[in-house]
């Protein structure tokens, strides 16, 4: 177990976003390698490495491929490049740093489920790696590598890089593709799932950008070898986004399973003086762990086992200084603002929770509203259409669970005993 | 400065020829040029979509970067969530709204800058995180803040090469 690099490697070399650049270091290798497989052998080497989407899900990226129907009807191929987790930074630094390995994946992967078409959803944001990506098209495209008989092999791929207008919903699956057909991005009702209705009602498959870029070095270095790595049922290494309250946030590539206290130590650990209060172990979606379980594997199975979430792989630190109730406001707030409205628990139960924090955390909170914060969510979670509801509860219950005292310091003793009320700006606590 | 718009769109169209898809790079196409997107922007966008306008308008108003006033020069996005707040976020965006005389979502009088405080920016590496008109400009402490907005004010080639 340790910080190995597959999907970050040479990511700072020289070049690296050139065609020329990534070659130099190994790239297309895969491609070529691929198409010399054939589609099947291709599907059943990302199978056999047990590769888990990096997305949120963990879901079999194998499996998922093989979902598509026999039917004859054109496949597409969407890449999720809408990287909005509080927390979560990977993306963005793949698509920036090596473009190129993104695009070799996303043109294996479309090999191998035998779409002719494929695009890239990005954040509105990531207005820089846009220009990258169609940069790199571009390039790929005049040299063979995309557009019509790819390599000589007879295989034709047609990408394109689509800008999203800037809404956290859009990462959900079906309301990506909603958007990417130019409507309001509210997540579809499953199922179907995108794999038998997905773009403009065809069969597609939904990867995210590391998932993707994974594949090259699956495809490069074989199943067996990258299944050597991580843990049985959580192989192969991850990128996980370490920021917080540490010194030297940053992202860093570790085989899965490896203690949460490594990932920590890599990003320079805490500040000066200061404790380990909390993490955030999976974007701000993910259950909070406390400083007991510091040396908890950092693997799918055994983040679900204490109750939490792998998620993105968004590692968020918090130290002794900060106020739980806060922090729990900051993430409602977000939410709130997410929401897309379309059930009701969600739209109405988050915008509640967020007032009710706000009151808790400017000391006007009520003897009933510790209470009223877990009825609420209790009604949120697994009540809604997609998984924003539970997502937007994840940290709210976790820390009502582990941090009950500091919650009721707030009531009883009229505010937050951590963060005097002048400083958290209008901005901070929204309308009351 | 919407004189090419027409044709421009038209090429959009084209490229995304399936179902509305064309619909949200157009309108991204509008507010590059404006800086905002004006009823005069959802009108000759339904056009070319040969669209309602009030459809077209139902699917601007889902999305937070297309904004519908007039915007300044210079939009800055300051990061407002957990991983930024925790590295004084709320102070950087404080201390832009007095400096400025405005609130988060508003512009200047003078037309130079809109400031705006938003969620994650996938940047929590570079905290507090930020852009400008889309450019990275990250680790916006109080202090770089001030340098920005003076470099900003003077007309400083280098940043207005990068952020303009
Ligand atoms: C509210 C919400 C937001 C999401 N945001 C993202 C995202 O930004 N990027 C992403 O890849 N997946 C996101 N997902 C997960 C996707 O729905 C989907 O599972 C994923 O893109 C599949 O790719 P994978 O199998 O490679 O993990 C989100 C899910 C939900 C419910
Ligand atoms: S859970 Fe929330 S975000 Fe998801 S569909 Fe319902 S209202 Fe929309
Ligand atoms: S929390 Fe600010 S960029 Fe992620």
């Amino acid at each position: 177990m340790g910080e190995i690099e597959i999907v970050l490697k040479d990511a700072l070399a020289p070049g690296m976003t050139r065609l020329e650049g990534y070659r130099a270091h190994g790239g297309y290798r895969a491609l070529e390698k691929a198409i010399a497989m054939g589609p099947k052998e291709v599907q059943d080497e990302v199978t056999r490495s047990g590769l888990r989407g990096r997305g949120g899900a963990g879901f079999p990226t194998g499996r998922k491929w093989s979902f598509l129907p026999n039917d004859g009807r054109e496949r597409w191929l969407v890449c999720n490049a809408d990287e909005g987790e509080p927390g979560t930074f990977k993306d963005r630094y793949i698509i920036e740093k090596k473009p190129f390995m993104l695009i070799e994946g996303i043109t294996i992967a479309a090999f191998a489920v035998g779409a002719h078409n494929a695009a890239i959803y990005c954040r509105g944001e990531f207005l820089e790696g846009i220009e990258l990506l169609e940069a790199a098209i571009a390039e790929a495209r005049s040299a063979g590598l995309l557009g019509k008989n790819i390599l000589g092999s007879g295989f034709d791929l047609d990408l394109w890089v689509y800008r999203g207008a800037g809404a956290y919903i859009c990462g959900e699956e079906s309301a990506l593709l909603e958007s990417l057909e130019g409507k309001r991005g509210m997540p579809r009702l499953k199922p179907p799932f995108p794999a038998v209705a997905g773009v403009y009602g065809l069969p597609t498959v939904v990867n995210n950008v590391e998932t993707l870029a994974t594949v090259v070095a699956i495809i490069e270095g074989g199943a067996e070898w990258y299944a050597s790595m991580g843990t049985e049922r959580s192989p192969g290494t991850r990128v996980f986004s370490i920021s917080g309250q540490v010194r030297r946030p940053g992202n860093h590539e570790f085989e899965l399973g490896t203690p949460l206290s490594e990932l920590i130590a890599a990003a320079g650990g805490l500040g000066e003086g200061r404790t380990l209060k909390a993490v955030i172990p999976g974007g701000g979606s993910a259950p909070i762990l406390t400083p007991d379980q510091s040396d908890l594997p950092m693997d799918f199975e055994s983040l679900a086992k204490v109750g939490s979430m792998a998620g993105s792989g968004g590692v968020i630190v918090l130290d002794d200084t900060t106020c739980m109730v806060r922090t729990s406001l900051r993430l409602l707030q977000f939410f709130a603002h997410e929401s897309c409205g379309k059930c009701t628990p969600c739209r109405e139960g988050t915008e509640w929770l967020r007032k009710i924090l706000v009151r808790v955390e400017t000391g006007h909170g009520r003897e009933e509203d510790l209470g009223l914060l877990e009825d609420v969510s209790n009604n949120i979670n697994g009540n809604t259409l997609c998984a924003l509801g539970d997502a937007s509860v994840g940290v709210l219950l976790s820390t009502l669970r582990a941090f009950a005292d500091e919650y009721r310091a707030h009531i009883t003793g009229g505010g937050c005993p951590l963060a005097p009320v002048a400083s958290m700006s209008a901005a901070a606590a929204g309308p009351a | 400065m919407t004189a090419d718009f027409e044709a421009e769109a038209r090429a959009l169209r084209e490229r995304y020829p399936r179902g509305t898809t064309a619909l949200i790079p157009i309108l991204h196409l509008w507010q590059g040029k404006e800086g905002y997107v004006s009823q005069e922007g959802i009108e000759r966008t339904a056009r070319v979509m040969e669209l309602p306008p009030a459809y077209v308008e139902s699917v601007l108003t889902f999305y937070t970067l297309f904004r519908r006033e007039p915007t300044g020069r210079y939009r800055i996005q300051v990061c407002k969530n957990l991983s930024c707040m925790l590295q004084g976020a709320d102070e950087t965006i404080a201390h832009l709204a007095r400096r400025l005389g405005i609130e988060p979502g508003e512009t200047t009088p003078d037309g130079l800058v809109t400031l705006e405080a938003v969620e994650c920016l996938a940047a929590c590496d570079e905290a507090p995180a930020a852009q400008v008109n889309f450019r990275w400009c990250p680790r916006l402490t109080p202090e770089a803040a001030d340098r920005l907005i003076d470099a900003l004010a003077q007309g400083d080639a280098e940043v207005v090469r990068r952020y303009g």
